[in-house]
């Protein structure tokens, strides 16, 4: 039987569309309605709450706390503040990637560690000889994302904390109508949002007051294909989707360095010692083979594409993810991995790994579509990351 | 039939296999089985009326995807059903379950040790680039390391080409493989013994040796050569039984124009001019051919069938020194009911798939100590399937049959065997696993106990060993049988070896029917 999460009596009896997904080992709704269009929006137009509990959890604590995780990742994570949140990758000794996610610091000697892959078993191969607590609490811990622009005023209504004075990329202990949870300004939409841990025990409690307070703001429970959408916009990768862990890796051109995944500002060279390290400052010093970019498929090509089969251009419904094929000419010079329509910025986009001679913004390129059971090629080119970014994310 | 130009000995599926490739390239091909089916150790047989037993072998471990393909088995009638899971019930009322499910798996793996759950993906990936670097040695005929024949050199030369370009890890971890015990290798990744024990089984199972016994971690890649060919689900269970196999093989044989006699027991090859010029059977009949292709084990091949006095003293010594030593039985089962298993009580998926007595290393060990000093274990290894779970075909409705196998059993066992020890030993199997499913002696309908004895007795496999002598480091690869004459040939000109006892030997895998047939046709013969 696959897990369910502690927010499932609630998730289950919304889930109109039965369409569920496996994430992690656990079931979670792709969509809660028929048409789930509205889930996206809310994303984009008020506030969508998801069930991000399946990520992978780690309480981090003691003495060498920090020592350890910067070990293991790529960012400095001594540096970081008491509060402050990091985005960061890490690596095997070959300095090929083996997850991303987040790592809070929570107190001067608790990190709160996120994966989509398990790791203990990573951290703790690397805390020998160090003073260090390691728990796995992805179960325990469960985990709603709250995203979207009215998501500050909704947590305002019933939160005690400074919400205003918590920055992008900050963490902070609130209650929530008297529940203890942690609230961090972070999310996987490009948006204003923020993600709200809390022990499992009191998971049904905290989605209903936060449907309850979110009503008049037009909170709209969201599944996994409202999220992809927006994650593509954002420009944000998915572990086996956008890229392959080094670890499952079988080959060595699956494998990826953060440079090539457009992550080297997550590689903190100044460190003295992490995985990774030599192998990523060797790299750092040259360009790398490949990189992680943006593509825009130019839609007066799509039209023309679907005009000579009789049609005006037929658009995914919801966002692929599938390996695609990029030319310039006759060579095939990278492939997109993710793929949607944005509904808000009425563009065809992509994410891609190209060869670095390809990956200038404005590159042109050719996707490969399909077209009534004819594959043909769009001119596409290469566009900025993120592709949406609204000024309310960080303000 | 005109005369045969090649008289296979044997119709187990590789001397079938061996037959249908010749016959495919235009030679009159003459099988000789001497039961009144064909299948040597791959058989189904219903022992007792409506109840099909796989009577020796009872899972299709490794038959070669290009066997599968080049006869076209399925169209001679080879169906091969999933086997999914393995269940470990513990004596403790708990399990250890693996599923074929990547997430249920996990999750139960994490029940017991959230490391090994992490570990056994990693481990997986290890075990496929290792199965992934030996494969391409499995379809190669060895070559020998000390000739200076171009031809043996080329084949060198390619074997170490491929070995160079497997980068170090896997080439260091193949190492390790090749020189440890299952257990020691199986503990550098994990900690749960039920884990470690029912993975360590898959490295004794047909040999006389414990997990704790170095050389046992190699037969462990074994099982995942069968998963890299996964897209084929060449591991699995024989719609029919294991006997399918082989009437699928005999089957696309006679298509191609080969002869399959049965009840054609054979007396002994016919050697004139230290060349072999046919056989004579039992009967005392004789049949002339220009090659003999022995499918039967080194031992019925050259010390029974050749006769030690037509081969070289060396040679004879070797065939002497290559070990058999059985160590393993079965108990068929008829039910009328399924075992309720106190650990998954009920019907269940769990009973689709394996059930492993392996509730740890120590178990298995000490099931080898009593083998090493000449008794059957008195609570055995076991790998018990349910075959009417996957196919209904095998037992009437509602009714089930079991295979058991049982590790050990010792073909040398002190005193011999006897009708009263095998029914002792029967007794202590089904006394073992009643520990953990008791209602199993309620629902016996009909039991049927094979030995090591009655092995050699029925199918002919010298010491009762299923693998026509051990799969032991050295007797595989250009050492099997016996340094010089691992090509399929033997010191008697016209007489060819294509039994499990050449490389690579081992399981219903096909693999040295074929390349012997394939040896032979480029040899001209």
């Amino acid at each position: 039987m696959l897990k369910h999460t502690p927010f499932h009596e609630r998730t289950a009896a919304l889930c109109a569309s039965h369409a569920w997904r496996r994430w992690a080992g656990y079931v979670v709704a792709s969509s809660y309605e028929l048409v789930p269009d509205r889930e996206y929006h809310a994303i984009r137009g008020a506030a969508a709450l998801l069930d991000i509990t399946p990520l992978y959890k780690y309480l981090v604590g003691g003495r060498d706390a920090a020592r350890l995780l910067d070990r293991v990742v790529t960012r400095d994570v001594g540096r970081s503040r008491v509060g402050q949140v990091l985005y960061t990758t890490w690596c095997d000794g070959r300095g090929k990637v083996l997850d991303d996610g987040t790592v809070a610091r929570l107190n001067e000697q608790t990190f709160r560690m996120t994966a989509a892959d398990p790791n203990l078993r990573w951290l703790e191969d690397h805390a020998l000889d160090l003073e260090v607590s390691i728990e796995d609490v992805s179960e325990s811990t469960a985990a709603l994302a709250l995203q979207g622009p009215t998501s500050r005023a909704i947590l305002e209504r019933l939160c005690d904390c400074d919400l205003a004075g918590l920055k992008f990329f900050r963490i902070t202990d609130a209650t929530l109508r008297g529940i203890p949870v942690t609230i961090s300004r972070t999310g996987y939409t490009g948006d204003l949002g923020y993600e709200i841990w809390l022990d499992a025990r009191h998971a049904l409690a905290v989605w209903d007051v936060l449907i309850e307070a979110g009503a008049a703001y037009g909170i709209t429970p969201a599944g996994i294909f409202a999220l992809d959408i927006a994650r593509i916009e954002a420009g944000l990768m998915l572990l086996e989707v956008d890229y392959v862990s080094a670890r499952r890796a079988l080959v060595p051109s699956q494998l990826s360095s953060p440079f090539e995944l457009d992550l080297g500002w997550t590689v903190s060279l100044d460190k003295e010692r992490f995985t990774g390290r030599r192998a990523l400052a060797l790299e750092a010093g040259r360009s790398s083979d490949w990189r992680f970019v943006g593509v825009e498929v130019e839609w007066e090509s799509l039209e023309r594409l679907w005009a000579d089969v009789g049609l005006t251009p037929r658009l995914p419904a919801v966002a692929w993810r599938a390996s695609v094929p990029l030319y310039d000419g006759r060579a095939q010079i990278g492939y997109a991995t993710s793929g949607c329509w944005s509904p808000l910025l009425k563009k065809y986009i992509a994410l891609a790994h190209v060869r670095a001679a390809w990956s200038p913004p404005g590159t042109r390129l050719d996707m490969e579509v399909t077209v009534e059971h004819h594959r043909r090629r769009a001119v596409a080119h290469v566009a900025d990351k993120p592709f949406f970014d609204p000024a309310r994310k960080k303000a | 039939m005109t005369a045969p130009d090649v008289i296979v000995i044997g119709g187990g599926h590789n001397g079938l296999t061996c037959a249908a490739y010749l016959a495919r390239a235009g030679r009159r091909v003459l099988v000789l089985e001497k039961r009144e089916r064909v299948g040597g150790a791959a058989v189904s047989e219903q022992v007792f009326p409506g109840f099909t037993f796989s009577v020796f072998s009872y899972v299709v471990s490794l038959l070669r995807p290009e066997i599968i393909r080049e006869l076209d088995l399925p169209g001679h009638g080879l169906h091969i059903l999933p086997l999914e899971s393995t269940l470990t019930p513990l004596p403790d009322g708990d399990f250890l379950a693996q599923w074929g499910d990547h997430d249920q798996n996990r999750r139960e793996l994490a029940r017991h040790s959230l490391r090994d759950a992490e570990a056994y993906d990693e481990f997986g990936r290890l075990m496929y680039h290792m199965a992934k670097a030996v494969r391409p040695v499995l379809s190669m005929v060895p070559p020998d390391p000390l000739s200076l024949d171009p031809r043996e050199l080329r084949r060198l030369l390619r074997l170490g080409t491929h070995f160079r370009s497997l980068g170090s890890d896997t080439f260091h971890a193949l190492f390790k493989l090749m020189t440890m015990s299952a257990a020691d290798y199986l503990d550098e990744w994990f900690e749960t013994e039920a884990l470690k024990a029912t993975k360590s089984a898959s490295g004794i199972i047909g040999t006389f040796l414990g997990p704790r016994s170095p050389g046992t971690a190699y037969v462990l890649l074994h099982h995942y050569m069968g998963e890299i060919d996964g897209v084929f689900r060449a591991w699995g269970f024989a719609r029919g039984g294991t006997g399918s196999v082989s009437e699928a093989i005999a089957s696309a044989a006679r298509r191609f124009g080969a002869v399959v006699r049965v009840n054609a027991p054979v007396e002994r090859v016919l050697i004139r001019d230290n060349r072999a010029a046919g056989v004579v059977l039992e009967n005392g009949d004789e049949i002339s051919a220009h090659v003999v292709v022995s499918g039967a084990d080194p031992h019925r091949t050259f010390l029974h069938f050749a006769g030690e006095k037509n081969l070289p003293d060396d040679f004879v010594a070797d065939i002497r020194r290559y070990r058999f030593r059985g160590s393993s039985g079965k108990v068929n089962l008829a039910l009328d009911a399924l075992p309720d298993f106190t650990c998954m009580p009920g019907n269940g998926p769990h009973l689709r798939g394996a059930v492993s007595i392996s509730p740890s290393i120590d178990y298995l060990e000490r099931a080898y100590d009593d083998a090493k000093y000449g008794e059957f274990s008195r609570r055995p290894y076991m790998d018990i399937v349910i075959p009417s779970m996957i196919d209904p075909g095998m037992a009437p409705p509602g009714n089930h049959v079991m295979s058991i196998f049982v590790q050990y059993a010792p073909y040398a066992l002190n005193g011999g065997w006897t009708d009263a020890k095998r029914e002792a030993f029967g007794d202590a199997v089904i006394d073992t696993l009643s520990e953990y499913a008791p209602n199993l002696k309620n629902i016996i309908l009909h039991r049927q106990v094979i030995t090591p004895a009655d092995i050699e007795r029925i199918a002919g496999l010298t010491e009762g060993n299923i693998f026509h002598g051990e799969l032991s480091l050295q007797q595989l690869f250009f050492l099997r049988p016996s340094h010089a004459w691992s090509n399929y040939r033997s010191p008697i000109r016209g007489l060819w070896q294509c039994g499990s006892g050449t490389h690579p030997g081992g399981g219903i895998m096909g693999a040295s029917g074929r390349l012997a047939a394939m040896e032979l046709l480029r040899a001209g013969e």
